[in-house]
This record gives C-alpha cells, structure tokens and sequence, in this order.
C-alpha cells in the first residue's frame, strides 16, 4: 500500500446502456460465484442424479433373480436331484442351503435367510412314475408379494423342463404330471400394503431422524452458541447423548402413531412381540439420530448437513428393500444395502409384525443396527471439534 | 482446594496462525490475581484470539503458560470449570427465557440447586419480573447483563471478557464497570477487551496489542510515560487544513482532531518545537501544552506499527 489517493477513475460514472441486463449479469456472476465455493451443493448437484442413475439403471430389479431359496428333500432319488440341479440353473432361485429338517426350515424362512423353501416330499418319484400326480411343495416367503411372484410363476415350467430328460416318467401330454402345492407363508393374500406400510414405517423414521440431529451441531455453530457451550466444561459425549436423548422419546412417539394408524387403518397385525418390536424400534430411531449427528459434526453449516441427510436417504430407501425386492439386486449393491440402517430395520419390522419372529430370528440385523448406531458415534465424538481451530 | 496461586495468568511467546496469516505473535502476559487487566488493540489484532487461547477454544502453535496455574496446553479441562467467559457476540440461547439459559448454565457446571441458583442471580441482576422472557427479546444492554450474570454464576476465579461493552450505552457501561470493580475487590481476577479509553483507565492494568505483537503493558501512567510522547492542543479556524500542513512537517509523529482543537505529538521535544514553530506566532490559533493522553498514545503506536506491518 501507498500513501497516495486513489485515482478516481473516470469512467466510473458513465452511464451504460441497458441497465437492467447489467444487473441481472451482475447478479448471474454473483451467484455462479457462490455457488462454486459451496462445494458440498455442487457435490449434490453431481452426486444425487449420478447415484440415482446408477442405482435405478444397475441395481433395481423388479423381476428379481437368484433369490435365496433352501430345498428340504425327503428323498434321494435321480428325481430329486434333477430338479435341485435344476433350481441350480434357473437365474430365479439361487439353492443356498439344503435343509434337515421342517424345524430348519421354518427357522431359515422367519429370519428371511431364504425366500423361499422347496420341499421333496417323501416317495414324490415313485408316485411320480406311477402317474400319481404327486405334490411338489412349495413355501414363499410372501411379505413382500413382489418378490416372490415373478420366481413362483417359473417354477413349473422349470420343474417339467428337468423332469423331460428322465427315464420312465410320463411324457406331459396336457399337464404337467405333477402338481405344485404354494403356500404362501405371511401375507397369504399377497397384500402390498401389509409390506409397505411397515416400509414406510422406517422411512419415515429414518428422515426425520436424520434431520433432527443432524442440524443440531450446526445450528450452534451457526447461532454463534457453540463458543460459549465449548468454553464451559462439557465433554463431547455428553453434548452428544444429551442431543440425541430427547429425539429418542419423540422418535418412539412417531413410530407409535405409525403402528397405531396402521393396525386400525390398514389392518396390518403385529404378529409378534410388541414389545421386542418397540425395543428393536428404539434401538433403530438411536442408529439414525447417531448417523444424523455424526452429520452434523461433519457439516460446516445447516444447509450441508441437510444436504447430507439427503445424499444418505436416497440409497436407503432405493437399496434397502423398501421401493425394491433386496434379493434382486445384484451382490455389491447388496453389500452397500447390508450398510444401511433401514435395510436391517425391515427385516425386523416385517419379521416381528407380519412373521411373528422373535429375537433369535432377527439377532442378526439387530446387532448390525447396534453396530452402526456404535461405528456413527465414535466418529461423532472424535471428530467433534472441542476447540474453534 | 489447594491454594489459589497469586498469578492467574502467565503466558509466554503464544503464537497463533490462521492459514498463513499469524495473528498472534510470540505474546507474553502476566496478570495478577484481583486485577482488571485491560486488552487494548485496534480491530483484528489478536485479542479475540488471545483469549480464546487462554480458555482453551483455540491451541496456541506456539508458547505456553498457565492460567490459574493449570497448563493451557493441557489442562484445559481443568481450567474451564474456573473461567467465565463471555463471548463477543451474545453466545446464550436466544430461544430460551432468561431463567432457562441461567438454570441451564448452572445445571452444566454441576452447581447445587440449580433453580434456586438461577433465581437468585435474576433477583441479583434486577430482571425479578422478567426471567420468562426470551434472551433474544432484550435489548443490546440487558443481554450483556444476563451474558454476564451467566459467566459469574458458576463463582469463577478468573472472567475473560471480549468487548463486553460493544454497542451499549453510557450508563449501562458505567453499571457494568462498577459491578467489574465490585467482583474485583472480591478476588476475582478479570481480563477484559475494549476499544474504550475511558474504559482502558477504568483498568488497573492494560496491555496494547496491535497486529498480533503486545507493544505497551504497565499502568495507565506507565503506558503513557513509556510513550514518551509530548503533546500540543491547538485551537482555531481552518484546523483541517492546519492538520495537512502539519503532518507534512518533520518532527510531528501524530495529528487528530478533538472536537474544535487539533492534538499535535512528537517523540523528540527540539523536532516538535521546531515543528510547529511557524504557526506558533499565528494569533489566530491558541496553542497549549498538555501530557499526553492515553488515546493519543494508542493512535501514535497504532500509526507506529502499522508502518512496521506494511
């Protein structure tokens, strides 16, 4: 800097013709200008469309394949193993456990480790060479009715198809020589909303959630507050559990209205523990309040912990199951689901309301949920900042 | 409690950079228990971050020292609990009533019987009638009273007070000095930042910063005789162009207007002398010798080590 006077320029004062397309490209670069240092709006900005691209193009499947399925055969003839080596090669079902026992079964299909059981019944090639038109029987996990349609529809044909090449059985001349006994296990009038409303259910929940906590850290930041909480002698697990503590009692609030509008609305029964079900219920509304206000220590301000919020949503309500059958997406979008809160929460929402599971079946993606809730607290308390640095 | 050490702050070479600007450099202070030190400092020189540095909100990069004799490296924990701080910007919760934000602080520092705590320091405050109304709803004054009531209400040793007198007027100002003064007398030690003179001599100590470097510390008298500074008011017409002639002369380090009279300074008495010499026989003008005040001695250092900065 110098001592001298600012030259005043000139031209500073003339008049340009058009004034009102000078200001509206002042305002234009203005804006572009903010924009770009908004790093995180135009991560969105990128982010949202492409994820949303990627995932309805690559992972949705609404005529899922390779769903999980156990056989239970009480047999072991050259008939029972063609149609196992059968399911094997339909992209349908995919054999992922061969069972011992009824007991086996029943236990595979409330945890949802299988959607579907097939069942060889004892004597099924004997009749079947007889002419006898025996049962092949066949238990679908129908909670979600979306699922489990496309797959139970090809089973006869796949079943005839690998019979065809075998000795001795009658050729099919009209019908098949078998018949296919379905049951369709949970909602066995296939009824959407059964499934959807305990979906919604953990959406709803898992956004205002989020939300709640995840403005919390930032709107201190913002109203000018946090210096002043930060010089006073709290540590930043205590901010934390005290942030979070009251959302869990309004969260529980939420889900209570949901359960109630739903049983006396949409007729949807809760077939298990009610009480399980509010437990597993809280221990989800904590996961997310956690993953909220890791956000929000994250953030820099309101907007981008919102923003954040949002990019998380997307894949949980897109890979979780909720819009689209699990089972049918392919493995690595599966692995991406199996990270997400709202994936394990459907199982045990559908498990205890419409399987009537109870802890044991659903051990699994309640520890997930305690481990998530674990891994978003620890990097909320680390990367809380206890200083203005 | 053990005993309470005699100094309540003594830090050495703190240095704090932002980026690649410092903007604290190699500070030292020494503050005695019971007194008001005042931190004196044009805009962005390094108060606020100084004493953010001293109540643990910011790490120094460099230096260390004690405040109430705990390490401000590592025992911020410990010292928290025995500061008040009161923040620049109104820091309480604008959503929350008057008793709710004292109720609240006295609950954080784990005092007993927080309701009770609370109401008293509204009666204590004279806002008895008021405590249901929003913090956000007072006016500029009555805010730094409740932000104030809040920093004593946990009784701490030592209050860090950052321009706790911005935008309220006279007579709140004076309110707000004497009850400094009272909390003084008790033992509390207190640091507080102004940009006031009249405030600054309210001080039983003061420390002048600029661009990140302490440049004066002592009493009020101690600052102004180390300055060395002697001084000339003159009154008459055309001042504004008697101050451009003026500052042009050799010998004359500070020019500032006062109201109708013009302070003339300079360190070195012969060149001031000659200086102003040929306006001296002006009759229109009415020249009178006068010490230094503390103002005048602020502006000459600030001048003085801005030319350094650039």
């Amino acid at each position: 800097m110098t001592g001298d006077p600012v030259p005043v320029p000139q031209t500073a004062r003339r008049h340009i013709r058009l004034p009102g397309l000078a200001r509206l490209w002042a305002m234009f670069i203005k804006e572009f200008l903010q924009l770009r240092r908004d790093r995180v709006t135009f991560a969105t900005m990128i982010f949202i469309p492409l994820m949303q691209l990627l995932l309805f193009g690559f992972a949705i499947n609404t005529q899922p394949k390779n769903l999980p399925t156990a056989v239970l055969s009480q047999e072991n003839t050259d008939v029972s193993r063609a149609i196992v080596a059968a399911l094997k090669n339909t992209s349908y079902f995919s054999v992922t456990r061969i069972a011992g026992t009824e007991q086996e079964v029943d236990h595979w299909l409330r945890a949802g480790t299988v959607q579907f059981v097939v069942e060889i019944p004892a004597g099924f090639e004997r009749a079947l060479r007889r002419g006898e038109t025996p049962s092949l029987l066949i238990a679908a996990d129908a909670t979600d009715p979306v699922a489990s349609g496309t797959a139970l529809g090809s089973l006869s044909g796949v079943v005839s198809h690998a019979l065809a090449g075998l000795h001795g059985i009658p050729k099919a001349q009209t019908s098949a020589p078998f018949e296919i006994r379905q049951h369709r296990r949970y909602n066995p009038a296939s009824v959407t909303r059964l499934n959807i409303v305990p979906g919604i259910l953990g959406t709803i929940l898992t956004m205002t959630m989020l939300i709640f906590t995840a403005l919390s850290v930032t709107r201190e930041i913002e109203r000018g507050t946090m210096e002043n909480l930060l010089s006073m002698p709290i540590r930043p697990l205590e901010v934390m559990l005290g942030k979070i503590a009251p959302y869990i009692l309004v969260g529980f609030l939420q889900a209570a209205l949901i359960f109630i509008a739903g049983y006396l609305i949409f007729d949807v029964p809760v077939e298990g523990s009610l009480l399980l079900l509010s437990g597993l219920s809280m221990l989800f509304i904590t996961t997310n309040l956690s993953i909220g206000y890791t956000f929000s220590t994250l953030a820099q301000n309101q907007l981008q912990a919102i923003q954040m919020s949002f990019m998380f949503f997307l894949p949980n309500i897109l890979l979780s199951g909720f819009m689209f059958p699990f089972a049918g997406m392919p493995v690595w979008a599966q692995w991406v689901g199996e990270a997400l809160p709202l994936t394990h929460y459907l199982r045990i929402v559908r498990g205890i309301m419409l399987k009537g599971s109870g802890l044991t079946d659903i051990a699994h993606p309640a520890m997930m949920l305690t481990a998530l809730t674990l891994v978003a607290m620890t990097i909320a308390v680390t990367r809380f900042r206890r200083t203005l640095d | 409690m053990t005993a309470a050490p005699e100094i309540a702050i003594e830090v050495e070479g703190l240095t704090k950079s932002f980026g690649d600007k410092t903007v604290v450099k190699d500070l030292s202070m020494h503050v005695e228990r019971g007194q008001i030190y005042g931190f004196l400092g044009p805009n962005g020189s390094g108060k606020t971050t100084t004493i953010r540095m001293l109540c643990g909100l910011l790490t120094p990069d460099a230096g260390h020292g004690t405040c109430l004799g705990y390490d401000i490296l590592t025992e911020s924990d410990k010292i928290k609990p025995r500061v008040g701080y009161m923040t620049q910007r109104f820091s309480l919760y604008q959503d929350l009533s008057i008793r709710e934000n004292l109720e609240f602080v006295a609950r954080l520092y784990g005092l007993a019987n927080p309701k009770r705590q609370a109401r008293e320091a509204i009666a204590r405050l004279g806002l008895s009638g008021r405590e249901e109304q929003l913090a956000g709803e007072l006016s500029g004054g009555w805010k730094q009273r409740l932000a104030l009531g809040a920093c004593i209400l946990p009784s701490p040793d030592l209050l860090l007070l950052d321009e706790p007198t911005a935008g309220v007027d006279p007579k709140a100002r004076r309110d707000f000095w004497n009850e400094i003064h009272g909390l003084a007398a008790d033992g509390l030690t207190v640091l507080v930042s102004t940009h006031y003179m009249d405030e600054a001599e309210r001080c039983h100590e003061i420390a002048y910063i600029a661009y990140g470097t302490l440049l004066a510390r002592g009493t009020v008298e101690e600052v102004i005789a180390s300055a060395n500074l002697e001084t000339w008011t003159v009154s008459g017409p055309d001042l504004h162009d008697l101050a451009d002639k003026l500052l042009a002369a050799d010998g004359i380090d500070m020019v500032a207007p006062f109201g109708s009279s013009l302070h003339v300074a300079g360190r070195d008495h012969g060149a001031l002398e000659a200086a102003i010499a040929p306006w001296r026989g002006d009759t229109r003008f009415t020249w009178t010798s006068s010490g230094a005040t503390l103002e005048d001695v602020f502006i000459d250092l600030m001048s003085r080590s801005q030319d350094n900065f650039q």
